[in-house]
Formats: structure tokens, C-alpha cells, sequence
């Protein structure tokens, strides 16, 4: 589990951030965490009340948007949403797809004051 | 205000800068992948004695702690560079980065990350590498893909292991693969036993089809 490590980068981003905004509090911050990412939300809020401690995003609400998996059929260009033990395509049983989104951990979006 | 940004944008900076050096070295580069136990450095070891003659091979391999596997690897004749990555569950780019240097890539043709064994982490971080590599092996049950869907989507090449123990084990092989392209459809996939050689000359030949020109 590298929960602690991706929060540590996301609240070196998020302090980045703020800096340049000048401010002198992270209120929240939203992370976008892609279900087929392998991190466990719950892990990441632990990890983030323990790293934020002393830094401009103590006290901050961790929101944390889970993204859909979203892939695309590249037989039949059919998009759909696959469960997490079956890639095949639903509509034309294709084993070649694109996957566009599903993956991701992004710091979204933050609030400072 | 929107940020937007990858908390892996810096690791895949280096990852991509990593993959041109590769590139324009000739390299072909693997990032082998799995739970621990499942025959990585077995794998390795057969790859060093049967390639000899063929591919200049040199490795990389990540550990928590220890460099027994480098050493079991160095008995081959093969460069090796033990990273010990002391808690972390993962190589990063960075680290491939820095161990590289001390590989000699001008003389090879073949470099093999062996990555920590772990089934989670290690699915998030391009090291750079060509071909992905995840090892199931067949003593640790048919639904290993079903449990960890992430790192075997991520796969190029599913390489099924062990198979010399396939029957003791009572290894339900249909099912496995069946399991397999459900969840990693995109991957090839390959049944070999490191101990006897069998299915190696496939992976063999899939190895050379992917050489840089």
C-alpha cells in the first residue's frame, strides 16, 4: 500500500498551489481516484489526517471523488462501463479495448483561504 | 480552484524520459511483476543461461531488503543492480534512473526490472519499460487475476508459471485462463515452467519480436 506516498505528493501539490495563491490555508481538497486505480479510499483519508498534520492543510476536508472505469470497444466502438472481473465488450464480446478512463489519482480541486 | 493534475505526473515524466533512452539505446526493456513467491527470480535465472550466446541480458531487481536474489543472479554471469527500497512496495522511474547508471547498457541488449513482489502497488508506476510482465504462478489459485484486477489489466504478457507443478497443486488451468482474459484481455498469454524449460521457446520468440530495430 503506497496510500501515505500519494498523499504526500498530492499535499506537495496542494501546498504548491496555495502558495502561489498566496494563501494561508487549504480549506479542502478534492481527489479524483479512478476505480481501477488499486487505492483504497479510506486508506488515503487515514494517511492524509496523519500527513497534513503541521502543514497549511491541517484541519482540511479530504473530499474524494471516485471515477468510473470507462472503456472503449475497438471492434465495434461501443463504449461501456466493464465490472472489475469482466473486460470483455457487452455488446459485441471483443477483447480489444481502449481503456479511457478508470485509472487515475489526481489532486482535482482545492479550496484555500 | 481546479488543480487537475496526476499525482504520478512526475513519474511519468521520467518514466517517458526513461522509455527514450531506452529507445534510442536499442534497449529492450521488461518490468516483471507479481505476488512474491511466484518464480520471478527462477524466471531470471533461466532467462540468464538459456538467452547466454543470444540477448545480452543485465537486471534490475527490487527488493524490501536483502540482495540474496542479486546474488543467486550474479552466479549466472548476469550485470545485476539490487535496489533495496528499505519500506517501499514499489520501483519508481527514479530509481530505475538512478540504477541504470551503474548498468553496462551499451553492452546489452536486454534489461529486466524485477520488480518488489506485490500484487497492488507496483501497478501504478511506468518505470519506462516495453513489455509488462505479470507472473501467475500455478500454486496460487486460478483467481489471483479476479482478486487483483488492476495490475494484470496492465499487463502485456501474462506469463503462467510453474506449470511443472501444475498437477500436484490440483491447478485448475481452463479456469485460470479463462480468468485471465477476462480481466486482461489485451495480454498475451504463456504457460512456462522455469524448472523444466517447457513454453519457454514461445516467450523466447515473443522476446525477439519486440527488439528495437
Amino acid at each position: 500500500m503506497h496510500e501515505v506516498g500519494i498523499i504526500q505528493n498530492a499535499l506537495a501539490m496542494a501546498v504548491e498551489e496555495a502558495q502561489k495563491q498566496k494563501a494561508g490555508r487549504i480549506v479542502r481538497m478534492e481527489m479524483r481516484i479512478g476505480r481501477m486505480s488499486g487505492v483504497v479510499s479510506d486508506a488515503l483519508r487515514f494517511a492524509f489526517e496523519v500527513v497534513s498534520q503541521g502543514t497549511l492543510a491541517e484541519g482540511a476536508t479530504l473530499e474524494i471523488t471516485e471515477a468510473p472505469v470507462s472503456c472503449r470497444c475497438r471492434a465495434c466502438q461501443h463504449d461501456f462501463e466493464p465490472a472489475p472481473d469482466n473486460l470483455l465488450c457487452p455488446e459485441c464480446g471483443a477483447s480489444d479495448f481502449e481503456l479511457r478512463r478508470g485509472r487515475e489519482i489526481e489532486l482535482a480541486s482545492l479550496d484555500v483561504s | 480552484m481546479e488543480v487537475n493534475q496526476s499525482i504520478f505526473a512526475r513519474n511519468d515524466r521520467m518514466a517517458e524520459q526513461n522509455r527514450g533512452f531506452f529507445k534510442a539505446k536499442k534497449l529492450l526493456v521488461l518490468n516483471v511483476l507479481s505476488s512474491p513467491g511466484s518464480g520471478k527470480t527462477t524466471l531470471l535465472e533461466r532467462m540468464g543461461t538459456d538467452l547466454a550466446g543470444r540477448l545480452r541480458m543485465g537486471v534490475i531487481v527490487g527488493d524490501l531488503a536483502t540482495d540474496n536474489d542479486a546474488r543467486r543472479l550474479r552466479t549466472r554471469g548476469l550485470p545485476v543492480i539490487q535496489i533495496a527500497t528499505g519500506t517501499l512496495c514499489h520501483l519508481d522511474a527514479a530509481m530505475v534512473q538512478q540504477a541504470m547508471e551503474k548498468m553496462p547498457l551499451d553492452q546489452m541488449d536486454l534489461l529486466v526490472i524485477e520488480n518488489v513482489g506485490n500484487l497492488v502497488c507496483p501497478a501504478s508506476f511506468d518505470l519506462g519499460e516495453k513489455i509488462r510482465v505479470v507472473l501467475l504462478s500455478s500454486t496460487e489459485g486460478e483467481d489471483k487475476p479476479l482478486k487483483y484486477p488492476p495490475i494484470f489489466q496492465s499487463a502485456h504478457v501474462v506469463l503462467v508459471t510453474k506449470m511443472d507443478m501444475a498437477q500436484a497443486a490440483g491447478f485448475d488451468r481452463e479456469t485460470a485462463l479463462n480468468n485471465i482474459r477476462r480481466v486482461a484481455p489485451q495480454a498475451a498469454v504463456m504457460e512456462i515452467s522455469s524448472k523444466t524449460g517447457a513454453g519457454m521457446d514461445a516467450w523466447y520468440s515473443h522476446l525477439s519480436s519486440q527488439r528495437p530495430a
